[in-house]
């Protein structure tokens, strides 16, 4: 079938099986790699993207539940939000091998948009779904303190 | 002997770790009164020595002997392979080593740059291509890049730099002395207003001829601009924080299929018969390919099992779900973690072969006034990388070109071209960045099925392992017992050690399995037990391996800091001693071990390092004892249900000590609120990186610690994804992390640090949680809440 919807402001028009997870459409059809895939099963969070600005495992997104809806990837990330988060995550040198950080980095900036500044609890909330195996744990949570000092300031 | 050498030498030629402590900077003598000759009178010339040091006139460096020279295709530091400057002045330089996490993308060219005085802002780093004739190793393992890069790469920038000098002279009629390179120009010594840019004098550089290491100078400590700093941020930063960073399955190539693979669900099982026709008729779905399997001993080839190929990878995916296939398990199909932890714990209770042995451990059991021992436990682990495996392979009548997430470059190459019986000039491998490795990515065999079902479909393939795949088909940590009993006197004195390890043994991925161990894991946290006892002895238990044995982040350290450090513990409280004192108590004095005195095995691994340059020096090991102690206050008042605990140990050449403060909840919750790491890693030239890879180390250390175990019933792998084989989160991970690296001059030769972080960890927290509780945890992992 085909299903209209909008990627990073653009809109597409996908011609795919329904239940095809937003996440393998993303990567192979529309070549924004941007999101990755780490377990299949909303487990890690690699693949968090934006969907009407909420955030979304997209491994688990049935393709046909997006028609109508604007999807913001990594690639097209922008905003207040974005701008603080990524240059916390820039300033402080957060990722190691960096393949978790662009799920990491969508999960965050949906968090400041909704609670500008979290507590700890706020992030653990938020965060806990995104596994890091080099395990970047300590420095993302300074890093979005930093990022909501940020907003702030 | 050593001891010998440590005295006639202390202060001339190596230096003294053994006697400050300070943290201070250490004066490090130099060889220029010692003549070879004499040199060789003073060790006595004996064979055990080889004379590695180099007559110089006093300089910045002076080289230093590593165990990059016995690792394959050894170093190249030459500059036409690693240096490119353009007319604009941006300097290219080549990345050899793969990028896993560890930042080494970013520290070697950090190198290179420093020493040629190159302009960071304007360095752009490429990754090489897997070619180890060219560039020299590029098996990125054992946290050896460093370590064997450091001086190759140096030698590479100076070599540069002095290219450069030389080039700028012949063009202003000065004599190289009478000029400099200063921040990407070179400049008149004598009219620092007179300049040339790199980028002017890039082609007259690199016609100069490359000087050899003897001609040149190198920076002093004091002129570094990047090196030991730590504030380069890593090259990738940007594209990572953007998306734009490409790991394994991002590449893609015109005409490319997808491909997934069903594997044996059994180490060496096969394809008995199999039905494709479901498969074949999901829409999209356009071939399946079946790859033959392989027989252990079998490296890193592919199990086999059937590809299905696809127009997208979720479409290979319902592919796969639609093959109806009948397996033969073959000799593993019995294989049961339950079972075999029984027989390897009976195993630890009888005699094993001898593979240490210092003074008469038997009349000092037989004469012991009591007798404390200890099992401990560890099950199978796997590496778990946020990317599974996933390569790209285009492969034609008589070419292959792979991209592929891998750590040895050059070791796929090899293995591609036996694969597909191509030379290995006709193949490419391309290096992305990996999503983690942890030695994972050490074994190619996704690369090798990539490129056999390019072959069988004739296209571009994309082959894309899932989280599934990636638990169910692994190289698996090994499983071990390790077994500790102490002989005490009348007075506490621990007068005898026994340790036996039991555990299958990598080598049965390689060769023909003797359920015997090799070198490279007695080497690790075993036979080179460090502490202070008279009578020791190391035994190796049989164990046949059932399953791919592979080498994950600190290998066989885990297992034994586990038992060395938790056993230390118990005999703290068996003697009710304070921890830390009954630690430094085991340790002993500072001093260098000597392996002969100690009853070393002759081919006593080092981590492939000359001994007589990274020897085991106890002082270094006391040190980070008492300054991560120091640091994490040991000794204050906790409230109930909190305690400290220590763990240190030694790997891949470096020293750490790591003390947990752990918090059990009236839940019985266990939550670490501080980790302190001490870290002696000898000069270290990227502290950033070492304090990320530290932080990284503490919060693996804690989900192996709680959390990580793969076990197998009927030969196949019980767990399948996150659920079942977890991970700390945000929730549950040390909160702080605090590292501190002990301050070396560059003659204090530069060790690991992508591993030896870890193994102290688990037995650290172990300690902890019995200061807290009184209840000795000997079985990882432990679980996340205390029963």
């Amino acid at each position: 079938m085909t299903i209209d919807f909008t990627v990073n402001g653009r809109p597409v028009s996908v011609d795919a099986e329904p239940d095809t997870p937003l996440l393998w459409v993303l990567r192979d059809e529309l070549r924004l790699t941007g999101t990755k895939f780490g377990c299949g099963i909303a487990q890690c969070g690699a693949c968090t993207v934006h969907l009407d600005g909420q955030p979304r495992r997209s491994c688990i997104t049935p393709i046909e539940t997006v028609a109508g809806s604007a999807v913001t990837t990594i690639e097209g990330l922008s905003g207040k939000e974005a701008e603080v988060v990524q240059d916390a995550w820039r300033a402080l040198d957060v990722p190691q091998c960096g393949y978790c950080q662009s799920g990491q980095v969508m999960s965050a900036v949906a968090l400041l948009q909704e609670v500008p500044k979290p507590s700890d609890d706020d992030i653990d909330g938020a965060m806990a779904g995104n596994i890091c195996r080099c395990a970047t744990y300590v420095r993302i949570r300074q890093a979005i303190h930093d990022a909501a000092g940020k907003l702030e300031g | 002997m050593l001891g010998y050498l440590d005295r006639e030498l202390s202060g001339r030629v190596r230096p003294d770790t053994s006697t400050d402590r300070s943290g201070d900077p250490i004066l490090v003598g130099r060889l220029e009164k010692l003549d070879r000759r004499r040199f060789l009178q003073l060790t006595g010339a004996a064979g055990a020595f080889v004379v590695a040091f180099r007559v110089l006139p006093a300089e910045a460096m002076q080289p230093y002997p590593t165990g990059a020279s016995g690792m394959p295709n050894g170093t190249v530091s030459d500059p036409h392979v690693f240096v490119a400057i353009a007319e604009d002045g941006t300097v290219t330089i080549v990345a050899h080593r793969a990028e896993m996490g560890t930042g080494v993308r970013t520290s070697l060219p950090m190198v290179v740059a420093d020493e040629m005085e190159a302009d960071w802002a304007r360095v752009t780093v490429v990754q090489a291509p897997g070619d180890e004739p060219k560039y020299g190793n590029q098996d990125t393992d054992g946290s050896r890049s460093l370590r064997h890069f450091v001086q190759p790469m140096r030698q590479c920038g100076a070599a540069m730099r002095a290219m450069l000098e030389a080039a700028a002279a012949a063009r202003w009629g000065l004599d190289p002395k009478q000029v400099k390179a200063e921040l990407h120009e070179v400049v008149q010594r004598a009219d620092p207003s007179k300049r040339l840019g790199y980028g002017a004098l890039a082609k007259a550089a690199m016609a100069q001829p490359v000087p050899p290491f003897e001609a040149l100078a190198f920076k002093d400590e004091s002129e570094f601009r990047y090196i030991g700093k730590g504030e380069i941020r890593i090259v990738d930063l940007h594209d990572i924080t953007t998306g734009k960073a490409t790991y394994g399955a991002d590449v893609r190539l015109p005409g490319m299929k997808y491909a997934v693979v069903a594997r044996p669900p059994v180490v060496g099982g096969r394809v008995k018969s199999y039905d494709a026709s479901a498969a074949l008729k999901v829409p999209g779905v356009e071939k399946v390919v079946e790859i033959p399997g392989s027989t252990p001993p079998a490296k890193f080839a592919p199990l086999g099992g059937i590809a299905v190929v696809a127009d997208n990878t979720w479409t290979a995916m319902q592919g796969r779900d639609q093959l109806k296939i009948e397996w033969d398990d073959g000799p593993n199909g019995s294989y049961d973690t339950t079972a075999y932890r029984a027989a390897m714990s009976a195993t630890a209770k009888q005699p094993g072969k001898v593979i240490r042995k210092q003074g008469d451990p038997d009349a000092a059991f037989a004469a012991a006034a009591r007798v404390v021992s200890a099992e401990y436990y560890e099950p199978h682990v796997t590496h778990a990388p946020m990317e599974p495996p996933a390569a790209v392979a285009n492969v034609t009548a008589d070419k292959a070109e792979v991209w592929a997430p891998v750590q040895s470059s050059y070791g796929t190459r090899e293995d591609v071209a036996k694969l597909l019986g191509l030379p290995i000039e006709q193949v490419t491998v391309n290096v992305t960045l990996l999503g983690g490795g942890f030695g994972r990515k050490s074994k190619c065999d996704y690369v090798q099925e990539a490129a056999l079902v390019s072959r069988a479909v004739g296209a571009p393939v994309k082959l894309q392992w899932s989280r599934e795949d990636e638990i169910h088909h692994s190289f698996y940590h090994t499983t071990s017992v390790e077994r500790i009993e102490a002989a005490l006197d009348g007075s506490g004195k621990v007068t005898a050690w026994r340790h036996r390890s039991v555990a299958p043994s990598i080598l049965s991925t390689f060769a023909p399995d003797s359920g015997y161990q090799f070198p490279i894991e007695y080497g690790m946290g075993f036979v080179d037990m460090p502490f202070d006892i008279p009578n020791v002895v190391c035994e190796n238990g049989q164990a046949m391996a059932h399953t791919r044995i592979g080498w994950f982040r600190s290998v066989s350290n885990v297992p034994r800091a586990f038992a060395v450090q938790s056993f230390a513990g118990e005999l703290a409280h068996e003697l009710g001693r304070d921890p830390k004192e009954m630690l430094l108590e085991l340790i002993g004095p500072a001093r260098i071990i000597d392996p002969k005195t100690a009853g070393m095995p002759k081919d006593f691994w080092n981590y492939g390092e000359p001994y007589e340059e990274f020897p085991i020096d106890t002082g270094r090991l006391r040190h980070v004892v008492e300054l991560a102690a120091d640091k994490a206050g040991w000794g204050k008042a906790l409230p109930k249900g909190e305690g400290l605990g220590i763990a240190a140990h030694r790997s891949f050449v470096s020293y750490i000590a790591t003390v947990v403060h752990v918090k059990i909840g009236d839940d019985g919750a266990i939550t670490v609120p501080e980790v302190t790491t001490a870290v002696d890693c000898g000069y270290c030239i990227n502290p950033e990186r070492v304090e990320s890879q530290m932080q990284g180390a503490a919060v693996m250390g804690m989900t192996l610690s709680l959390y990580s175990a793969i076990t197998f019933a009927k030969g196949r792998v019980e767990q399948s994804n996150f659920y079942d084989y977890e991970m700390a989160r945000m929730t549950r991970y040390p909160e702080k992390v605090a590292v501190h690296v002990v301050p070396h001059p560059f003659p204090v030769h530069a060790t690991g640090v992508g591993e030896p972080g870890v193994p102290p960890f688990a037995p650290a927290l172990a300690n902890a949680i019995f200061a807290a509780t009184g209840k000795r945890l000997r079985d990882l992992p432990f679980g996340d809440t205390l029963s």
